[in-house]
């Protein structure tokens, strides 16, 4: 088993100099039909709601006439799907096409479960920014993924209490910790927002902001970089509000949390583009009453934010039908007829840049009806979105911060020993798994 | 300390035992284990209670209003649940239902036959198979979910009804609580009567023993029922097929949609409650049957 990882990575790690077709050799071997498509019948897992919807046009447009039908079988999101792909891949019956956010990538690619569709999706690279396609290519010359949604990090906050309290939208951290400050001034039982240990997802945004790149491959090791400056810079930036007292410590998520914002206790959110979904739901007495800005940042000058969330289209290597799921995979999340299905019935954010600013997206979410240009910013914001750098274990470093952070965010102790508690158990697991680690 | 210092104190007190002080004593030792067994019960309605009147809010009420105050949304929950994918979670509950029913009827009639084979049959090796059944009870069920669809996929049988029945007929405690219960409930005297009188085997278990472990069955059946409807990680890792999705796994789908999709808590609550009910209803219905222990029974000892 150790092997196979260590072999993988080689050879994702070193596909820049052999070329992709190496791979695809090794990926699809043992079928025929992998060169021509159709007629073929493909089962795809998602977890996006509508998604069976979107597959119906397929199966009565494009689809017909390639003699390509999909049918999709919902499954329930987040690590728990990664599992359950892996388990069935290891019975080599894992469905033709998976959703994959963009974090598990290196998890799937490295148990060797994707397939490489480089030669079918040649096209379709150009429609995506070049960070988003990164995250699918892993770094080499192999693409692993389509990518369907982002979730590029913003500030959200209460226009009326902003207004009523006197403070002015924060474009720098540091102004932003002197808003903190400044509300607990003038309203003590208030807070901007929390700092939540819940949230792994969020924090990596935040540090993928900073600049920070928590796995790197370097030849046939990978460098685990999460106590790097980037991140310390974060977690003392973020350990030191809660510590003063200037934020709340309170987990996102929860029905207190929920309450928090709807009665304007916290009036600030750092959040993705699909928070007016979430404010919908959580804090419904609030509608019309936010704003979107973009996140502050560490250095006045530049323009760059993280992201949380967001997933991809990606093709199994158990599948017998590889060219036409990856047809299948580069239509859902290319053509404007998809990607707009997409949005109506699934309420994502497509990654695909003109899509973004396609008749979809020309109304701006109705919680936010007041900020008529939230769309086209939102296009903006997505823009300067930072490479990220995902690693095979992302979910061990998850699971880690939501305890050593859970812990921190609680006691108010220092966020350094606590990303130290992170880095030390994510080096662990990897050597653990066989791979090599540089140090 | 002070359970203690009162328990001290009361002896002392009552050097002659008086029947003054005999009433007052009493009340004070029913009062901390009456106290425990509230708050016991508290600790286990409050849960329930709280789905009981969450399922009444709105969408809107759920998360501002008190915890405890009942919302007006009980009716548009149940027909948003109705409405939900044309009605799947109807398809869950029936699915819920097959497992549940067919499953532990299955696993039920397994564990009589062995159970009532180990108990009255001495052949070599029984105490093998009954300790090899032992160490099946210790087993977590949760850690044999993937060999079993490891084992399942070599059998092409993953994402089918059968794939989550067939794990689920032989259940080593439904076979040990048989044991147990047929080593006590049906007399080798009895058996033995029945072969004098020329009964085969069959027989003798049929018309003789299964009558008398009624109770015992009717215990491992709804042990398997519950256990079953709230079964989760098996159907997890086997059932790709959401049509085929037991309730747990239709609600768990309903919670984790996305990071962009907020959860449908409303919907989940409404249907986590439903669920409840046939367990209810089943366990009011089917209780009677434990009395009967009383009546059957055909040696004088």
């Amino acid at each position: 088993m150790p092997n196979t990882k260590l072999r993988r990575l080689v050879a994702t790690s070193i596909a820049v100099t052999l070329g992709g077709t190496a791979l695809a050799a090794c990926g699809s071997s043992d079928d025929k039909s992998s060169s021509e498509s159709g007629p073929a019948s493909l089962t795809y897992w998602s977890w996006a709601p509508g998604m069976d919807k979107v597959a119906d046009l397929w199966n009565k447009g494009p689809g017909k006439q390639q003699k390509i039908t999909v049918t999709v079988k919902k499954q329930a999101s987040g690590d728990t799907l990664v599992t359950k792909i892996l388990t069935a891949h290891k019975a080599k019956k894992a469905p033709d096409l998976v959703q994959a956010e963009y974090q598990a990538l290196p998890t799937l690619v490295s148990n060797d479960a994707l397939a490489d569709i480089a030669d079918e999706s040649k096209d379709a690279k150009s429609k995506f920014a070049d960070g988003v396609w990164q995250q699918t290519t892993l770094g080499s010359d192999s693409v692993y993924a389509i990518p369907q949604d982002i979730g590029p990090m913003m500030f959200y906050y209460r226009q009326d209490l902003f207004k009523k309290y006197g403070l002015t939208v924060p474009t720098t951290w540091e102004q932003f910790a002197e808003t903190a400050r400044a509300l607990k001034k003038k309203a003590p039982d208030k807070d901007l927002t929390t700092f939540s240990a819940n949230d792994s997802g969020l924090f990596a945004g935040l540090a993928q902001q900073a600049g920070a790149k928590w796995w790197t491959a370097s030849g046939d090791k990978w460098k685990v970089g999460i106590d790097d400056a980037a991140t310390q810079k974060v977690a003392d930036f973020w350990g030191g509000l809660v510590k003063e007292g200037a934020i709340d410590n309170q987990p996102m998520y929860t029905p207190s949390w929920n309450k928090a914002l709807n009665t304007g206790k916290q009036i600030a959110w750092v959040s993705a583009v699909w928070a007016p979904g979430t404010l919908t739901t959580a804090a419904p007495d609030t509608k019309g009453k936010w704003a979107m800005a973009p996140l502050p940042q560490w250095d006045g000058s530049t323009d760059v934010t993280g992201s949380w969330g967001g997933s991809s289209t990606a093709v199994t290597t158990d599948s017998k039908h590889k060219a036409a799921a990856a047809k299948f995979a580069t239509w859902l999340n290319t053509d404007p007829q998809a990607v707009a299905a997409l949005a109506k019935e699934g309420g994502i954010y497509p990654a695909a840049t003109t899509a973004q600013t396609s008749d979809a997206f020309s109304q701006p979410p109705a919680f936010f009806s007041n900020q008529a240009d939230f769309y086209p910013k939102a296009a903006e914001i997505a823009k300067t979105t930072a490479p990220s750098a995902w690693g095979p274990n992302v979910n061990v470093a998850y699971t880690t911060f939501n305890d050593a952070f859970g812990a921190a965010a609680k006691d108010k102790s220092d966020f350094g020993a606590a990303l130290k508690k992170m880095q030390d158990a994510t080096v662990a697991d990897l050597k653990k798994q066989g791979f090599g680690v540089a140090q | 300390m002070s359970s203690l210092a009162v328990r001290k104190a009361a002896p002392a007190a009552g050097t002659t035992p008086g029947t003054a002080q005999g009433p007052p004593l009493r009340r004070r030792i029913a009062f901390v284990p009456t106290l425990t067994l509230l708050l016991g019960a508290l600790y286990c309605l409050l849960p329930v209670a709280w789905v009981l009147i969450a399922a009444t809010k709105s969408g809107r009420e759920l998360f501002s209003t008190f915890t405890f105050l009942p919302g007006s949304g009980f009716t548009q929950n149940v027909k948003d649940l109705n409405a939900y994918r044309d009605g799947i979670y109807w398809k869950w509950m029936g699915n819920s239902a097959l497992y549940a029913g067919l499953g532990a009827l299955l696993s039920t009639a397994v564990s009589a036959l062995s159970g009532y084979a180990l108990a009255i049959y001495r052949f070599r090796g029984r105490e093998t198979v009954f300790g090899v059944l032992m160490a099946g009870v210790l087993m977590p069920p949760v850690i044999l979910a993937i060999p079993q669809y490891l084992l399942l996929a070599k059998a092409d049988l993953t994402d089918s009804y059968a794939s989550v029945l067939l794990p689920l007929v032989l259940s080593p405690y439904g076979v040990y609580l048989a044991r147990i219960y047929s080593s006590a409930a049906v007399p080798g005297d009895v058996v033995e009567a029945g072969r004098m009188d020329g009964a085969s085997e069959w027989r003798i278990f049929t018309r003789i023993a299964l009558p008398m472990m009624v109770p015992g069955l009717v215990t491992v059946f709804l042990f398997q029922f519950v256990a079953v409807w709230n079964n989760f990680l098996l159907p997890y890792i086997m059932l790709s097929d959401d049509e085929k999705f037991p309730i747990t796994l239709g609600l768990f789908t309903l919670l984790e949609q996305g990071s962009n999709t907020p959860a449908l808590y409303t919907l989940v609550i409404t249907g986590a409650l439903l669920a409840i009910v046939p367990l209810i209803a089943l366990f009011l219905v089917i209780q009677r049957f434990w009395s009967l222990d009383l009546l059957s029974g055909a040696v004088k000892s």
